[in-house]
């Protein structure tokens, strides 16, 4: 028994975490964020990529180092923690994990390499307009090799070379792969609640694209990226979430009110308590999902939703109340709370909302469990 | 990341599966009011099988072998723990002697007198009980004011203790009691042991609102015990508190009960226009919310199993852990009374779904949440142990007990 990382994992995190208060300083986080003209912080990019990190999951065949899922949900805890204004997730979690699942074998051959060596930063195009990730119509076509119609919003769409793009064909979806400096894609950069994940509005016109492997259900496999996504978005979130409430803690200590410290008093303890359980709450469900990620479990889909949902309440929480304990400077473009605030609403929304998870949480466990009756 | 036991784990939870099924009481043979947990019928069977466990070696697993126990590993006992609950078997009979009083006892007081006491108990032939709780002394808990003073070689106790869970049927209790009032309160308490026949000794069941009477008071009027009865230094009693209440927390126990299947099953069961009250968005946004807390309260366990695993000490989601599982199961009961409507109101075994499980939750969840620890002091637990808050500001801080202010 050891759910738990193991002490190999614990030194790489704490490894990860040193270098990230080293070269991801919560200034690095404010250049991005100050800077409309950034996408993303490439000198850190290139740190990360020099650290190996791109190629954390991917396998050796493909260029990667093949550290494994666990390591990389420490990574991405550690990532979320720092609020690294990089687009990881998009890169690593969502583009690289799609291709490694639905790509052919040629596709992973010339894409993952460049992917380790951080020469290719990709992202899934989905979302068109309001509401679910799931609901349709989508009016974005593939037809003849290539595409065309608009996605919005394409997170770190402005920083990436390559996308997944969801769009549709005859009889249903498809995934496509577009180099986004083709011709006939056009980009422009959106704003945002969490500027320093910069998104995009892309538009296509007759761009070139291929479909992904030997193609297959679109709305089915962009669901099962998104659900090992979910998972390292969770980690993400719970890193921050846990440096959210030490901010709030760190400041209740030193912050005096009525002539001692504003965390002697139980409005301030209590409220930091009901965070640290929903962070434990988090913290359990996510290296449920970590589990499951690592050994392909059938379990994924059920652990992956839990994972996102108690992850996406827990960091809300945490972001929210640190402000809230700050007080009056907490609510400043100075304090650095906001950076969480932010990243917070950034992570919960990215790759579908927070009701729409916990549908698909309550759908999963509902056929789980008529499965698991009818089998007995 | 993973749940798997290692070799010796896997081992050891394969010899104590098939002694358990082996030895574990058939209670299909008992009338079912007495299946019941406290039921005379059900007490005799539990009783019979940990006098087997006594002799197997299992009856305190990780106890060291000086003391009577087997000297195994907190593990070795949270896997029997984990395989007692997968069967469905409950004794909190002697969970209170075993788990948490006798292990503080022989800390310390390891005497003749107290050794005696250790066989019977693992044996299942004395049950013992906690009285520490008193009607100041709640979430105070060193808000003592039962007395004991020295008369010769004896001891005179009097005073009122309450909460006291299972003191109707214990023969021994551990009482603590408040040797000097000119202290400050943590520092004149004094521990001890009693025999729950010794004269002076008055238990009354409490009826609670959720019906039962598992909970007593327990009066102490002029209770004359000897000094060999002191547990620890005189005025050192709030180390035997702290004891008890470090073995609780290393404590394992199943979950079983009403949880989020339970509440598919009865949405399913409730007809709803077309289809069932399982159709309704709100309800399946509810129960989302309410499946990440349960399988947090699953998962934290094996959080602690893998602490117990590398003979670490538990760390701080045990004090989670209570929140949620409180939480969850009075939010339960509440939503499952709502799902039935008007039909809600019923509490009656014929009627109601599952016999009125979710009643019964609705009502005894009020209390799960103030017994053990309330919320309230879970939550500055973890504010001041886990987060590293301060304490609030205390008004009885280096005051001698008797000054210090208080109400009726």
């Amino acid at each position: 028994m050891n759910f738990d990382y193991t002490d190999e994992q614990k030194a790489l995190k704490d490894e990860a975490r040193r270098f990230l208060a080293d070269v991801c300083s919560t200034e690095k986080v404010r250049a991005v964020l100050d800077d409309p003209g950034a996408a993303y912080d490439e000198g850190l990019w290139a740190r990360l990529v020099e650290q190996g990190w791109c190629g954390a999951a991917i396998p050796e065949a493909y260029g990667g180092y093949a550290f494994g899922y666990v390591e990389l949900c420490a990574l991405a805890e550690e990532l979320g923690r720092a609020v690294a204004p990089v687009p990881f997730a998009s890169s690593i979690y969502q583009f690289a994990e799609g291709v490694l699942a639905f790509g052919s074998e040629d596709q992973k051959q010339a894409i993952l390499p460049q992917v380790t060596t951080g020469e290719v930063i990709g992202t899934v195009a989905f979302a068109e307009g309001p509401g679910t990730v799931e609901a349709g119509p989508f009016a974005t076509r593939f037809e003849g090799g290539t595409i065309s119609g608009g996605k919005l919003p394409v997170i770190d769409g402005i920083g990436a070379t390559h996308a997944i793009v969801q769009a549709g064909r005859e009889g249903g979806y498809g995934l496509y792969l577009v180099d986004l400096s083709a011709e006939g894609v056009t980009r422009e950069p959106v704003a945002t609640i969490d500027p320093t994940r910069g998104a995009a509005k892309i538009t296509f016109d007759g761009a070139p694209a291929e479909p992904l492997g030997e193609g297959g259900e679109g709305c089915q496999q962009l669901a099962a990226i998104h659900d090992r996504a979910a998972i390292l978005l969770a980690f993400e979130a719970l890193g921050g979430a846990d440096r959210a409430l030490e901010m709030a803690r760190d400041y209740a200590l030193e912050r005096y009110a009525f002539g001692r410290p504003i965390g002697s008093y139980q409005a301030i303890k209590h409220k930091l308590a009901d965070v640290f359980v929903k962070n434990e709450v988090a913290r359990a469900n996510a290296y449920y999902g970590a589990w499951a990620l690592s050994t392909n479990a059938p379990e994924l889909p059920v652990a992956a939703a839990a994972a996102r949902v108690a992850a996406s309440n827990a960091y809300w929480l945490a972001a929210k109340e640190n402000i809230q304990t700050h007080g009056g400077i907490g609510f400043t473009w100075e304090a650095d709370c906001h950076l969480h605030y932010r990243r917070a609403k950034h992570l919960s929304l990215a790759i579908g909302g927070l009701r729409e998870w916990k549908k698909r949480l309550t759908d999963r466990v509902e056929a789980a469990h008529r499965k698991g009756r009818a089998a007995a | 990341m993973n749940f798997e036991d290692n070799a010796e784990e896997a081992a050891y939870r394969a010899k104590v599966r098939r002694w358990i099924v082996a030895n574990k009481p058939d209670l299909s043979k008992l009338a079912p009011d007495q299946r019941l947990i406290w039921a005379e019928g059900h007490k005799a069977a539990m009783h019979a099988y940990q006098k087997a466990k006594a002799e197997a070696g299992y009856a305190c697993i990780s106890w060291p072998e000086e003391w009577g126990g087997a000297g195994g590993s907190q593990i070795e006992e949270a896997i029997f723990a984990q395989e007692e609950a997968d069967a469905g078997l409950h004794l909190p009979y002697f969970m209170t002697g075993l788990k948490m009083l006798l292990p503080a006892l022989l800390e310390h007081a390891d005497n003749d007198l107290t050794r005696a006491r250790v066989g019977p108990a693992m044996r299942g032939e004395e049950i013992w009980c906690q009285l520490f709780s008193e009607p100041s002394s709640g979430s105070d808990s060193a808000g003592i004011r039962t007395t004991a003073t020295q008369d010769g070689g004896d001891w005179i106790i009097n005073g009122q203790k309450v909460w006291n869970s299972g003191a109707q049927f214990a023969d021994y209790g551990m009482v603590i009691t408040r040797t000097d009032p000119a202290k400050p309160k943590h520092k004149g308490l004094t521990a001890f042991w009693l025999g729950m026949k010794t004269p002076g000794v008055e238990v009354r069941p409490i009826k609670t609102m959720a019906g039962d009477s598992e909970l007593n008071e327990v009066f102490l009027e002029e209770v004359r015990i000897p000094d060999a009865q002191r547990i620890g230094e005189i005025d050192n009693g709030w180390a035997v508190v702290i004891s008890t209440l470090m073995n609780e927390r290393a404590a394992i126990g199943g979950s079983a009960g009403l949880n989020w299947p339970e509440m598919i099953e009865l949405a399913s069961s409730i007809s709803a226009g077309e289809g069932t009250a399982m159709d309704d968005p709100a309800f399946r946004d509810w129960l989302a919310e309410l499946y990440v807390n349960a399988e947090a309260k699953r998962l934290l366990t094996f959080r602690t199993l893998t602490a117990l695993s590398r003979g670490e000490a538990p760390g701080p989601e045990g004090s989670a852990g209570k929140l949620i599982w409180t939480a969850l199961s009075q939010d339960l009961a509440s939503e499952a009374l709502d799902q039935l409507g008007p039909y809600g109101l019923i509490d009656d075994p014929e009627l109601s779904p599952l016999g009125g499980a979710f009643q019964q939750r609705f009502l005894w969840s009020a209390g799960i949440r103030i017994g053990g620890g309330t919320d309230e002091i879970m939550k500055n637990v973890i504010a001041e142990r886990v987060l590293g808050l301060p304490g609030d500001v205390r008004v009885d801080k280096g005051v001698a007990f008797r000054d210090i202010p208080h109400g009726r």
